[in-house]
């Protein structure tokens, strides 16, 4: 599904990922875990296509194509799907207009006829009530007044009517409570299943113990510098990071 | 280009429409009415003496006229040959009085006037020359620096009076719709609008320009709005010239006290456009909104003044301009506000925000407030961006081509503005016109 090897990025000329070699098979669940600043977010803003950062070595291959070479837009209707940690509010944009143009973006580009008026509104109807949201908010611009827990919520709304092969949740359990974390989790993990592989980068391992990963890997200062399976996770949590560090193992 | 250079250039446009002058004034509305003529005549002096406005002058820093100047605009000698009456149909209205002038001439055919009540009286100048207006007339013609209007005044094509009787409300919109076609080459037309509103009357006017020609021609227009105490008017421009057309336009309003005024100005159109507001808000409790659109793109050039004078205690003034700018084009906003020293608890907002589409589009703008008034609540603001990148990455990151996430962040710039025009065709035109800043966005129109 997609292999990242020895990627390098920059940004403004300085350098945040420093070999990155990552493999996600289909079906599969990836945490990628880390301090603040260890290029997480960086990582999960260059597989979507965010064009700030300067990619200066390696590839990204994603079911065979060269990902790097794609725009944003490509990407997505490619089935690749960004949950941003902080959502972008644009007023003026209504919200079912922007979530009907993307599900018909990405399904005239596979070959399938677009959705209606009313066969997106019973679709979008469904999938709120996965995670939850009030239908007004279809009413509302994108973003615009919701809530910091709604903008996570509308996130994973979003990846499940775009239904994407390959989602990217980027501190997609940060600023949540509880409830809301449940929520998002149960939305995540309905999502689950068949091909669908997914990358959940965070900080904290709370959201892992409701979307089980299959692999855990540590990023520290631009690289991959442990993976392992869960338990990994919960040792983190217990010991916190500095423990990885190359200067704490010397 | 040379100070005795230019003199002499603007001594030669002055003698070309000296002998335009000469060479129509025999038709020309009002040729029968002695102080008219002595009106017009003092303007063409006046116009001799100070000719067209020149970049050296603040009021005209950014926009050259020389395009406008170095032409030979001559009066139309048959208005109405070569119109097409199906174009000149798609752009009327279905429920307003509407009044039409073909390059600067009123046609009574193609206007349709339905009964009016009988306190309100729609006379196009060439029918009918009141007795007010030659007070307004004179008022206009020999004002100082201002070039446009002594040409307008020397002129005068033809134009509307309309008097709206004290406490009367005239339900239906009133259309003015002035065609240009340049019917027998570069053709200059010089409409002048006035109106009178009585007291605590309700009136809606649109002045519509529109150009149903690729040739050259000019418009210079002149509306004045005098308001009486208590009355509403609502005032719409939509200037959607030709592409190669020159529209130069000014608006004076003059507010009488508790008067309300809301004006839009919409540019859309022409090569070089320049759209003058001004307003004096003469009595105590006198409020005006005016609002304002502008979009450009190739090689247009628009350009906005607007002048707002606070003269009396709790006047009251919001002022909202939005611009969108793509290709090479140039826009200019100047936004005055002045508080005089006896306007207290004057309340004045002042915004203008610009879109620019493109690294080579250009915008000035210049919000002033000039306070003489201890005890007021004023404030203003300008920007100009580009869109805003992350909102793009997002749009772009669900699957949204980049030429449709540019065209509907540019429709959401636009759309407080735009969502504000209450005259449906119009704000529909608008729409289409955005999209047609965006060639490749194929915009779903159903949900916006």
């Amino acid at each position: 599904m997609l292999t990242i090897s020895n990627l390098h990025v920059c940004i403004d000329g300085k350098p945040i990922l420093r070999g990155i070699d990552l493999e996600v098979g289909p079906g599969e669940v990836h945490a990628i875990m880390g301090p603040n600043g260890s290029g997480k977010s960086t990582l999960a803003h260059v597989l979507a296509g965010r064009d700030a950062y300067e990619v200066t070595q390696g590839t990204v291959v994603y079911d065979g194509a060269d990902l790097l070479a794609m725009p944003p837009e490509d990407r997505a209707r490619r089935g690749i799907f960004l949950a941003f940690q902080y959502p972008v509010e644009i007023p003026g944009v209504n919200n079912a207009y922007f979530l009907k143009a993307a599900l018909n973006a990405g399904r005239r580009y596979r070959g399938l006829t677009e959705f209606d008026a009313v066969e997106f509104l019973s679709l979008v109807r469904e999938k709120m009530k996965l995670v939850h949201l009030d239908e007004a908010l279809l009413k509302r611009s994108v973003n615009e007044g919701f809530s910091g827990g709604e903008k996570k919520r509308n996130e994973v709304f979003q990846m499940a009517v775009l239904e994407p092969r390959l989602a990217i949740l980027d501190e997609t359990d940060s600023g949540l409570d509880i409830d809301a974390l449940k929520i998002v989790a149960e939305g995540v993990n309905r999502l689950r299943g068949g091909d669908r592989s997914i990358i959940v980068v965070t900080h904290y391992q709370r959201l892992l113990n409701h979307v089980l990963p299959d692999a855990v890997h540590v990023l520290s200062e631009g690289r991959i510098i442990r993976s392992g399976q869960r338990d990994l996770a919960l040792e983190l949590e217990e010991r916190g990071y500095d423990w990885l560090r190359p200067n704490a193992l010397a | 280009m040379a100070a005795a250079e230019r003199a002499g250039m603007t001594g030669t446009m002055a003698s070309h429409y000296a002998e335009e002058f000469a060479r129509a004034e025999g038709g020309l509305v009002g040729a029968d009415s002695g102080w008219f003529k002595a009106a017009r005549r003092r303007a063409l002096t006046h116009f001799g003496r100070i000719g067209f406005p020149t970049p050296k002058e603040e009021e005209w820093k950014y926009t050259s006229v020389a395009p406008i100047e170095s032409r030979s605009f001559r009066l139309a000698g048959h208005p109405r040959n070569g119109l097409d009456v199906a174009e000149l149909d798609r752009l009327r209205l279905i429920e307003a009085h509407e009044l039409v002038f073909v390059n600067g001439y009123y046609s009574a055919q193609l206007s349709r006037l339905a009964s009016l009540p009988a306190a309100v009286s729609v006379a196009p100048l060439s029918e009918a020359l009141p007795d007010s207006l030659q007070e307004h007339m004179e008022r206009q013609a020999e004002q100082p620096g201002n070039g446009f209007a002594a040409l307008n005044a020397a002129l005068l094509s033809d134009g509307v009076h309309i008097r709206v009787g004290s406490g009367v409300t005239l339900k239906t919109t009133l259309h003015l719709l002035f065609i240009s076609t340049a019917p027998d080459g570069p053709t200059a037309s010089f409409p002048r609008v006035f109106i009178e509103a009585g007291a605590n009357s309700r009136v809606l006017i649109i002045e519509h320009y529109a150009g149903l020609t690729p040739e050259e021609y000019f418009t210079d227009a002149l509306t004045e709005i005098n308001v009486g105490p208590g009355a509403t008017v609502e005032h719409y421009k939509w200037q959607m010239e030709g592409a190669r057309g020159y529209h130069i336009g000014q608006m004076l309003v003059h507010q009488q006290r508790e008067s309300r005024v809301t004006s839009y100005s919409v540019s859309l159109g022409a090569a070089l456009a320049r759209d003058d507001i001004a307003v004096s808000l003469a009595g105590e409790g006198a409020g005006a909104s005016l609002n304002g659109l502008y979009m450009a793109k190739g090689r247009q050039h628009v350009d906005h003044h607007t002048s707002i004078d606070h003269q009396q205690p709790h006047t009251t003034s919001a002022e909202y301009y939005k611009g969108v700018l793509a290709g090479h084009a140039r826009g200019v906003f100047d936004g005055k506000v002045v508080v005089r020293e006896g306007a207290q608890k004057a309340d004045a907002e002042l915004t203008n925000k610009n879109l620019l589409l493109s690294e080579h589009a250009e915008m000035d703008t210049k919000p002033e407030l000039q306070i003489y008034a201890d005890d007021v609540k004023c404030s203003h603001g300008a920007t100009v961006g580009q869109l805003d990148e992350d909102a793009l990455f997002y749009l772009r990151s669900r699957g949204i081509e980049y030429s449709q996430a540019t065209a509907l962040l540019t429709y959401a710039f636009a759309d407080d503005v735009v969502a504000r025009i209450a005259i449906e065709p119009m704000r529909h035109a608008i729409e289409r016109h955005l999209t047609a800043y965006l060639p490749r966005a194929a915009l779903d129109m159903e949900l916006l």
